[in-house]
């Protein structure tokens, strides 16, 4: 009976040991891509909604401040959705005929509302807040990216949890003065580190064991 | 567990082991089975699965989910849809829930509560703080009625005969019936309601019988409404703050009844005391039953419930009352020979600061013994007030009830509305209300379910939630309070004021109209003030301001001290209270679910019920005595007969209950109560008649060889015998302070490995008096409302697989032949400094917080179940199934939107209702100043009438806690073990008379070692 190996299968069979090595560490690798990849976080990822709202017209056009709707950012977890009345306010004075606006105006015919897509999406167990962002000198930009500047919303930051503690454990990094916190436009200085310590003790902003405690966010 | 076991225990007072205090009779024998069943956590095959699914199958599920692992966790996130209003109301902030003060009803008395509102959803309820029957806190009844609004099983929709009709076919069905009742002056109509003190429903009836005189209104609650023995013609309201003494005959005044809340804070006022030389009131209770009331006793004596009045008749001779027309008292048992004397002798030594308290359940001869006591002894006026009845049916609500069925059997019914209960069910066995039924014309039935009295009436109409309705109820107290809809109706429900207004020809007009009409008359002539005893403005501003407080301030009868009835006449002291022969049957109603009204609230059929822990099942208590006489044993099923009928349920073995005496909790057997309750239990009512609905003697028992496996959590989670409360008698403490810090042994803070935690910011603490505590079980409802706590089910429970994160221990003392002492230990998560649990969690699931708490990360967290191994505690919950209901859309309504629902696989826990404390500090961040002192309060808390629970700052020298925490009443428990418990507990104080030695059996013990 002959041999079923050949003497070469000795060479495929050390080599293989690499291959599953290889395969084990590729395969690691992929995971570890695919979790931080836009496909998985959505990160600038345009989202179709009903209506084509467009804040770099509104904001970066119009030059509405974000909490004309976003009414309640200040004073509650949750930033808050206009409601349709706040479309209407405007809308009944300008572009009162305009095809593109009809949903809005069927919406408040009909006392129906609006249904918007979520973009900036955390999962359910995170409880973000808005209120104290706000408060401790968080930019909107700093989470929401240059929302003046896009036609169509899109999250411009992996939102995960990677990302929230960059800044939970060093937020003199992003911290910029409560007055510029809605400003579109804001920079940051150079002397960042130096006004963000500054900062961090004005405002009392929490040290780095209290904002990465895990209940802090997690509940 | 033999009694052989129990009698060898307590023989051998040298068992090294043996504890002072023990949790059940399982424990004190502590046979190896018990010891097997402490020592696995989750016993009796915790571990596996439920399903019969065997090892094989389990190996394959596991290979293929651990393949899937890895893929599950890179699914993107499902898209979730954001629904702004059209137009906002003004108020509605997204994210922060409004408040609305709101009542619901118990026996027809209003409970103020105050409901949180989420965007339009109820999803929690508290007391009403400024509610003099309330001061805050709420019974479980409150806490878990926020369920019922979204069950399910709630009936949906109006039927005619099976089938569905409208409201509008409905009135116009009615009024044709009703027109050939108008020549008759209604003699053919008949309305049966539980009791009402509705002042807008009692107008609309009112009106309704002017108009048919010969209409009748009946009345029938089998938990509220019924009395045996006659009722007493005056209802005493107590103030317990200022009684030194308090005799309780058969009266469970802070377990039963819409009173209970206020009673329990007054009560509890006097047990909270702050220094050793503070003075602590005395309780003597006198009952058949073990009560919540009775764990907060003195001396506690059980005796059969037909002996109270004996009792009473001789402690009225004591105490020098003259009782004409009534016999001479029965020879008293040798126990109550000894307490009778000192007991009328600590009475007439605190005249006009005692108070002798007759119970719901004892005949009217016993209300006027004590009224004739408490006038003798000078405290009418002091500590207790007699009014007029409050609620506009009769008190008796079986003789009420057999009227109407005399009327029924003579066919002179043609239309019953029935509006609201369920007398199928609950009715006295002798009446046959059910073949009575058959005699009537046309049955109209309101309810908030189809039923077993729906199936029986030709109409239904389902009824509006409390939450979803507009209405006023009396408090206990007469306080008018409003009731506002938190929520439109769910399912298309009506109201009895909506229907009486379609009887009085006006079927269009709302409730909401109905009652702010009524309030808009009374408003002008009422003279009603408001809390600072200012008169209002307008109506509107009356109307505006009520509706805002939740109740009329001046209605109170206790602030305004009441109109005297009349004392009872000669004669009244005496009464029939039966046979002394053979066993006594006592009812009561099921502590959670009453007569069954509740039987489909899941979180009232898992709540413990107090004592013996039994969940999802009713049984007969049966005393230590009675079952050694008996042969009995848990589980035993027994045949109990009274008058040639029968009922078959199972014993469960409860120290304190009286010897001969069989007490059974009627509230089970349900068969059309929904998906939850229908078919568990047993049923009762088939032996309870309208003559004895309370007690009855004469009966037997026998022992049927079957068992019926019951749900106790007495047993779960035990801490092996470490005696983890510390007694102390009030003499002794005044002696000596440090007597309770003695008790134990606490090492040092350096003897951890483990490096201090640092705290510069706040550093979380609770404290928990002992001493005020009487085991309610309000902070498990209360958690389990605000942290979306999942119903596991009977058989989860039976495997120690229940979620409360807060659960009260009760522990026995002394002989369980005749307890000396019942103590209540409410444990949630201890929030150890040096955590055990912290220490082993291989994923860091369960960290330390920079404020001192354990924190629970759900979603780090993979299973292990190592951490509630290593927790001295046994507080950590694990969801071994899918126990959150993640599919029924009603139920999703209810949850808390600031706390995670958590999934199966997943360890949970108490975390002082972190998220209160998110929100308390990013408001004070916000506002820029410290969290005040009282601002956060745990939801266990807030809805605890004895204000046992205190949370707040520990390094804040000033906060409430702290200073609690620097008594010397307080401990730490099991801090011999070096876990540094945050949680910790102030020690029961008892009082004992002086005169009673033999009784005084605390402050000579010691635990730990």
């Amino acid at each position: 009976m002959s041999q079923i190996f050949r003497k070469s299968a000795n060479a495929a069979a050390r080599s293989s040991l690499f291959g599953v090595l290889t395969l084990v560490l590729f395969l690691g690798w992929v995971i570890f891509t695919l979790m931080r990849s836009s496909w998985v976080t959505k990160q600038n990822e345009f989202v179709t909604q009903p209506l084509q709202f467009s804040h770099a017209h509104h904001v970066g056009g119009v030059g509405l401040d974000c909490r004309y709707c976003h009414t309640t950012v200040e004073k509650s977890s949750f930033a808050g959705i206009p409601p349709t009345k706040t479309c209407i306010n405007c809308h009944a004075q300008i572009w009162t005929n305009a095809p593109l606006l009809e949903p809005v105006r069927a919406s408040f015919r009909d006392d129906t509302p609006l249904t918007w897509i979520r973009v900036n999406d955390l999962p359910d167990f995170v409880y973000f807040n808005h209120q104290i962002h706000v408060k401790q000198g968080v930019g909107c930009a700093t989470c929401h990216g240059p929302v003046d500047k896009m036609p169509l919303m899109y999250q411009a930051e992996s939102l995960q949890m990677e990302w929230c503690i960059a800044c939970h454990r060093a937020p003199e990094k992003f911290l910029r003065p409560r007055a510029e916190v809605f400003n579109m436009a804001y920079e940051a200085p150079a002397n960042q580190l130096e006004l963000g310590m500054a900062l961090k003790t004005e405002y009392n902003v929490a040290d780095e064991r209290h904002l990465t405690s895990c209940s802090v966010c997690h509940r | 567990m033999t009694f052989a076991d129990i009698r060898s225990r307590l023989a051998s007072p040298t068992t090294p082991d043996g504890p002072a205090y023990w949790r059940s009779l399982d424990e004190l024998a502590n046979t190896d089975e018990f010891q097997e069943f402490v020592a696995r956590e989750f016993p009796s095959q915790a571990s596996e699965f439920n399903d019969p699914a065997g090892r094989r199958q389990f190996l394959k599920l596991m290979g293929a989910s651990l393949a899937l692992a890895g893929v599950s966790a890179c699914t993107r996130q499902p898209e979730e849809l954001l629904v702004p209003y059209v137009r906002q109301p003004e108020e509605v902030i997204p994210g922060r829930p409004l408040f609305f003060a709101t009542a619901m009803t118990e026996g027809g008395f209003g409970m103020p509560l105050l409901a949180e509102n989420h965007l339009g959803r109820p999803t929690k309820l508290e007391g009403n703080p400024e509610h003099p029957a309330s001061l805050g806190a709420t019974d479980i009844f409150g806490q878990a009625a926020v369920l019922s609004l979204y069950d399910p099983d709630r009936s949906r929709t109006l039927r005619y005969r099976g089938d569905t009709k409208t409201w509008a076919g409905f009135t116009a069905a009615l009024q044709a019936v009703l027109s050939t009742q108008t020549a008759l002056k209604g003699a053919g109509l008949r309305i049966l309601t539980e009791p009402v003190t509705s002042p807008s429903l009692i107008e609309q009836m009112h009106a309704l019988l002017t108009a048919l005189p010969e209409a009748k209104w009946h009345q029938w609650d089998a938990v509220y409404g019924t009395v045996q023995g006659g009722a007493a013609p005056a209802t005493p309201l107590y103030h317990f703050k200022n009684a030194d003494i308090v005799v309780a005959l058969d009266a469970d005044f802070m377990g039963f009844g819409p009173s209970s809340v206020r009673y329990t804070k007054d009560f509890s006022s006097r047990r909270r005391i702050g220094t050793p030389a503070d003075q602590q009131n005395r309780l003597y209770a006198i009952e058949p039953v073990p009560t919540i009331t009775g764990t907060q006793a003195e001396h506690r004596v059980a005796v059969k419930a037909r002996d109270v009045h004996h009792i009473a008749l001789a402690l009225a001779a004591a105490v020098g009352v003259a009782t004409p027309g009534a016999g001479a008292p029965e020879a008293l048992t040798e126990r109550m020979q000894k307490v009778l004397p000192v007991m009328a002798q600590d009475l007439l030594d605190h005249g006009g600061r005692s108070v002798v308290v007759a119970g719901p359940h004892q005949p009217a001869s016993v209300h006027a013994l004590a009224r004739a006591m408490n006038e003798a002894l000078g405290n009418v006026g002091s500590t207790v007030v007699y009014t007029a009845p409050i609620a506009a049916t009769p008190a008796d609500g079986a003789a009420s009830l057999a009227d109407l069925v005399a009327d029924m059997n003579g066919s002179k019914v043609d239309v019953l509305l029935i509006l609201g209960g369920n007398p199928v069910f609950t009715s006295p066995v002798d009446l046959s209300f059910t073949e009575a039924l058959s005699h009537v014309g046309t049955r109209v039935h309101l309810g908030l379910y189809y039923d077993e009295t729906a199936e029986l009436c030709d109409w239904h109409v389902p009824e509006a939630h409390f939450l979803e309705s507009w209405g006023d109820a009396r408090a206990f107290d007469g306080t008018v309070s409003l009731q506002q809809p938190l929520i439109a109706p769910l399912y298309d429900g009506h109201q009895a004021i909506e229907l009486l207004a379609a009887l009085n020809g006006a079927p269009g007009r709302s409730p909401a109209d109905l009652v702010k009409a009524y309030w808009a008359e009374r408003s002008a002539s009422g003279g009603f003030t408001d809390q600072a005893g200012q008169a209002f403005a307008s109506a509107d501003a009356f109307w505006r301001a009520t509706l805002h407080e939740g109740f009329i301030a001046s209605t109170s009868m206790m602030r305004d001290g009441a109109t005297m009835p009349a004392a009872p006449p000669n004669g009244a002291f005496d009464a029939p209270v039966g046979s002394s022969e053979g066993l006594e049957i006592v009812f009561r109603p099921d502590p959670t679910v009453l007569d069954g009204r509740y039987a489909n609230n899941g979180w009232l059929q898992e709540l413990p019920k107090p004592l013996s822990k039994l969940t999802w099942d009713n049984v007969a208590y049966v005393s230590y005595t009675t079952a050694q006489e008996y042969q009995l044993k848990n589980e035993d099923m027994i045949d109990i007969t009274s008058n040639g009928r029968t009922v078959k349920m199972p014993v469960w073995v409860l120290p304190g209950t009286a010897d001969g005496v069989i007490v059974v909790h009627f509230g089970y057997g349900r068969t059309k109560a929904g998906r939850v309750g229908s078919n568990i239990g047993f049923n009762p009512f088939v032996i309870r008649t309208a003559q004895d609905p309370w007690f009855v003697g004469g009966a037997s028992i026998v022992r049927t060889g079957e068992t019926h496996p019951l749900a106790s959590t007495q047993t779960h989670f035990a801490m092996e015998g470490r005696a983890p409360i510390r007694v102390v008698d009030a003499a002794a403490y005044e002696e000596d302070p440090a007597i309770i810090s003695h008790m134990g042994h606490v090492p040092d803070v350096n003897m951890s490995l483990y490096p201090p935690h640092e705290y510069n910011g706040s550093k979380w603490g609770m404290s928990i008096d002992l001493n005020a505590c009487n085991g309610c079980g309000v902070c498990i409802a209360a958690c389990v409302s605000e942290n979306n706590i999942p119903v596991v089910g009977k058989e989860q429970v039976r495997r120690s697989r229940e979620m409360q994160w807060i659960r009260v221990d009760t522990y026995f003392e002394g002989d369980p032949a005749e307890p000396t002492g019942t103590y209540n230990q409410p444990l949630p998560c201890q929030q150890c400094e040096n955590a055990p649990c912290e220490v082993v969690c291989p994923v860091a699931a369960t960290v330390h917080s920079d404020e001192g708490l354990n924190d629970m990360v759900y979603n780090r967290c993979v299973g292990t179940r190592y951490c509630s191994n290593n927790c001295p505690y046994k507080v950590r919950r694990f969801n071994f199934m899918l126990y959150s209901d993640f599919t029924t859309p009603e139920l999703k309504a209810q949850r808390n939107p600031d706390v995670t629902i958590r999934s199966r696989g997943v360890m949970e826990k108490c975390t002082y209702c972190v998220q209160r404390i998110n929100h308390a500090r990013i408001d004070a961040k916000t506002g820029e100043r410290p969290i005040a002192d009282g601002e956060i309060q745990t939801a266990c808390q807030q809805a605890c009438p004895a204000e046992a629970i205190v949370f707040g700052d520990l390094n804040n020298p000033e906060s409430q806690v702290s200073k609690l925490a620097a008594q010397d009443r307080n401990y730490g428990l099991l801090e011999d073990l070096g876990s540094r418990p945050r949680t910790t507990y102030l020690a029961v104080v008892r009082n004992p008379n002086p005169a009673l030695p033999s009784e005084v059996s605390a402050g000579t013990k010691t635990s730990g070692h």
